[in-house]
């Protein structure tokens, strides 16, 4: 059996008011648009995706939180609505996921071995995150691929952005070792914004871009640093200084996603393909990917 | 003017054990005996109203108010989805969640009301409201915890909640679904082996239900950022639970308090105390931080002229 590959990573923000925006058939509310940049750079990132062949998607969610270790989903479907418990107004998205059993189970297995504490969820009743909706459906919004859900481990909150940092790490390169030994060709990817203050009030109707702008200009400041280096090649550069932009920018990196798709990945030394910039509800989104193949590698932006 | 009918106030814990696993061990058990001892005490009381607020529902957009007037799913765990599944349908008060939230926005809380099927209704709201009435015999509400929110937010939240009690002439339980300290462990481990994470935090809980004892509600509350910075995960910004309490019991120390038990929760604090009102006070402090009564937003540091 050949030896598996991760062919993409991708960081993949989930505000749900990306999905709103598109009025896929799945989700009930219904809106007038909004958040282009991001839209038409998931689109774009899509098409790519397209171009390239690969059995299942892994994705690291900051939305479903554990602190007894790290969880993988474990069964085969599910079927069921998720509702968003912040913005229930604007996601109540009807899904229908098929997974990657075998590939979870050999991540969650040779992440043991290595120390990492984990478990299997194998609950039917249980609800996707919207985290891992949101990416995927911006990715693949036809579903036709399996996927895993990864749960982030709150590390951060029990210790430190440091042993977040460690211990993500430790995670990325367990699941790229399985994946190695699964034979199989996956999309990684890590679901989160970068500076993450949100605006505590809403517009009344969200999709109204007048109103829409980062919190304030040093999240702004920080978030370009790191696209910066991410353009630069510099992702070694952007694991070590995640601990302090995590907590200058109570960033959604806390929960540790970058980390473990950097790590995964060897800590690429290539530029990143950057696809868009946008902030929702005060809160800077970038998408991202990293495509080890250098044939492919493309300047989106 | 009298004050708002409140009856008294329930403190539990939001783990599912004491729901799905009474059995596994002794403090889950006991636990479990505390909830069903609140559970008749409501059932005898003349309460017309049961008002959650729950620390396992974070909020942003402001404060939410469940409003659906029946909310129904099938409800798992993040961590502990092998406990299996909680299927819930509650009945809510959707007057008064609207009453609620009309009396956050006078005074100048950002609040709404969510009424969609499929809501997710949060692990601690469930575990407390299917223990505590299980027939749905008494209308609830539940109110989110703003993640940003901190003292002076949360103290006017809690007096808006006094507010649409007194408006609304309910006869109401408060329930206030927390743990005292709630770092748990990071492994999975043996029921019968469960203890409090740390000898700290277990003093700090025991001194904590030494003021519930005594039913010293408003100290717990000038307490709550010392607690936070000793015993709480720095998950969210504050310690809120008993600034809440507080300020929609009253603001005062005169309870009868009982604690009806205090156990482990995979390492975290769980404890289910009752405070009801009475007349006895453990005596009035001085306190150094300033009621507040409307809330005014974040203040900003340069236009304040503090420059
Ligand atoms: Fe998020």
């Amino acid at each position: 059996m050949a030896k598996g590959e991760i062919v993409l990573g991708c960081l993949a923000p989930h505000p749900p008011h990306v999905v709103y925006a598109e009025n896929p058939e799945q989700n009930e509310a219904f809106s007038e648009g909004g958040w282009e940049t991001l839209r038409w750079g998931y689109n774009r990132l899509a098409r790519k995706l397209k171009t390239i062949d690969y059995d299942a998607m892994v994705i690291f969610t900051p939305h479903w939180q554990t602190y007894i270790g790290t969880h993988f989903l474990g069964l085969p479907e599910f079927k069921s609505k998720s509702v968003d418990p912040v913005f229930p107004n604007i996601f109540r998205f009807n899904y229908d996921i098929s997974v990657d059993v075998d590939l979870a189970e050999k991540m969650c297995k040779v992440a043991g071995e290595s120390g990492i504490v984990t478990k299997m969820m194998r609950n039917p009743d249980f609800r996707i995150d919207y985290g891992t909706i949101t990416s995927c459906h911006m990715l693949n919004p036809e579903w036709d691929r399996p996927l895993v859900t990864i749960s982030s481990n709150r590390n951060a909150h029990y210790y430190s952005p440091e042993v977040m940092n460690e211990q993500a790490s430790a995670l990325g390169e367990a699941c790229a070792k399985a994946i190695e030994e699964s034979g199989k060709k996956v999309v990684l990817i890590s679901s989160h914004s970068l500076s993450h203050r949100h605006f505590v009030t809403e517009s009344p109707l969200p999709e109204d871009m007048s109103r829409e702008h980062i919190y304030n200009h040093s999240q702004y400041v920080w978030d370009m640093k790191l696209v910066d280096l991410m353009r630069e090649g510099k992702m070694r550069e952007v694991i070590d200084i995640m601990p302090e932009f995590t907590e200058q920018t109570i960033a959604e990196t806390e929960a540790g996603g970058l980390t473990w798709m950097m790590a995964a990945m060897g800590y690429p030394d290539y530029p990143a393909e950057i696809y868009g910039y946008q902030s929702v509800i005060g809160t800077g989104n970038l998408i991202a990917a990293w495509d080890p193949m250098e044939a492919t590698r493309e300047v989106v932006l | 003017m009298t004050g708002p009918d409140i009856l008294f106030g329930v403190y539990c814990p939001p783990h599912p054990q004491p729901l799905l696993s009474p059995e596994a061990s002794d403090g889950y058990g006991k636990l479990r005996d505390a909830f069903e001892t609140c559970r008749k005490r409501i059932e005898e009381s003349e309460a017309d109203l049961i008002l959650v607020y729950s620390t396992t529902w974070p909020s942003i957009i402001g404060h939410q108010i469940q409003a659906h007037p029946e909310p129904e799913w099938v409800h798992v765990d993040d961590d502990f989805h092998f406990l299996g599944s909680m299927p819930y349908k509650f009945r809510m008060d959707v007057e008064f969640a609207e009453a609620f939230r009309d009396a956050a926005e006078s005074r100048g809380l950002q609040s709404r009301t969510v009424a969609y099927d499929g809501f997710p209704i949060d692990t601690g709201s469930v575990v407390a409201l299917k223990l505590l009435n299980p027939e749905n015999r008494i209308p609830a509400c539940i109110v989110s915890s703003n993640m940003y929110a901190n003292r002076a937010e949360t103290i006017v939240l809690g007096k808006s909640a006094r507010d649409a009690i007194q408006e609304q002439g309910k006869k109401a339980v408060v329930v206030v679904v927390s743990s005292l300290s709630n770092r748990m462990f990071t492994e999975h481990i043996d029921p019968t082996e469960d203890g409090i994470h740390s000898a700290k935090d277990d003093e700090w809980n025991r001194k904590i239900l030494e003021f519930f004892d005594d039913g010293r509600l408003e100290d717990l509350s000038q307490l709550s950022r010392e607690i936070h910075g000793q015993i709480r995960v720095q998950k969210v910004v504050a310690y809120k639970p008993a600034w809440w309490m507080s300020a929609t019991m009253g603001q005062h120390n005169n309870y009868t308090g009982e604690v009806l038990a205090y156990e482990a929760l995979h390492g975290s604090g769980g404890a289910v105390v009752m405070l009801t009102p009475a007349s006895g006070s453990v005596g009035d402090k001085e306190f150094d931080e300033d009621d507040v009564e409307h809330y005014h937003g974040d203040r900003g540091v340069l236009d304040k002229g503090a420059l």
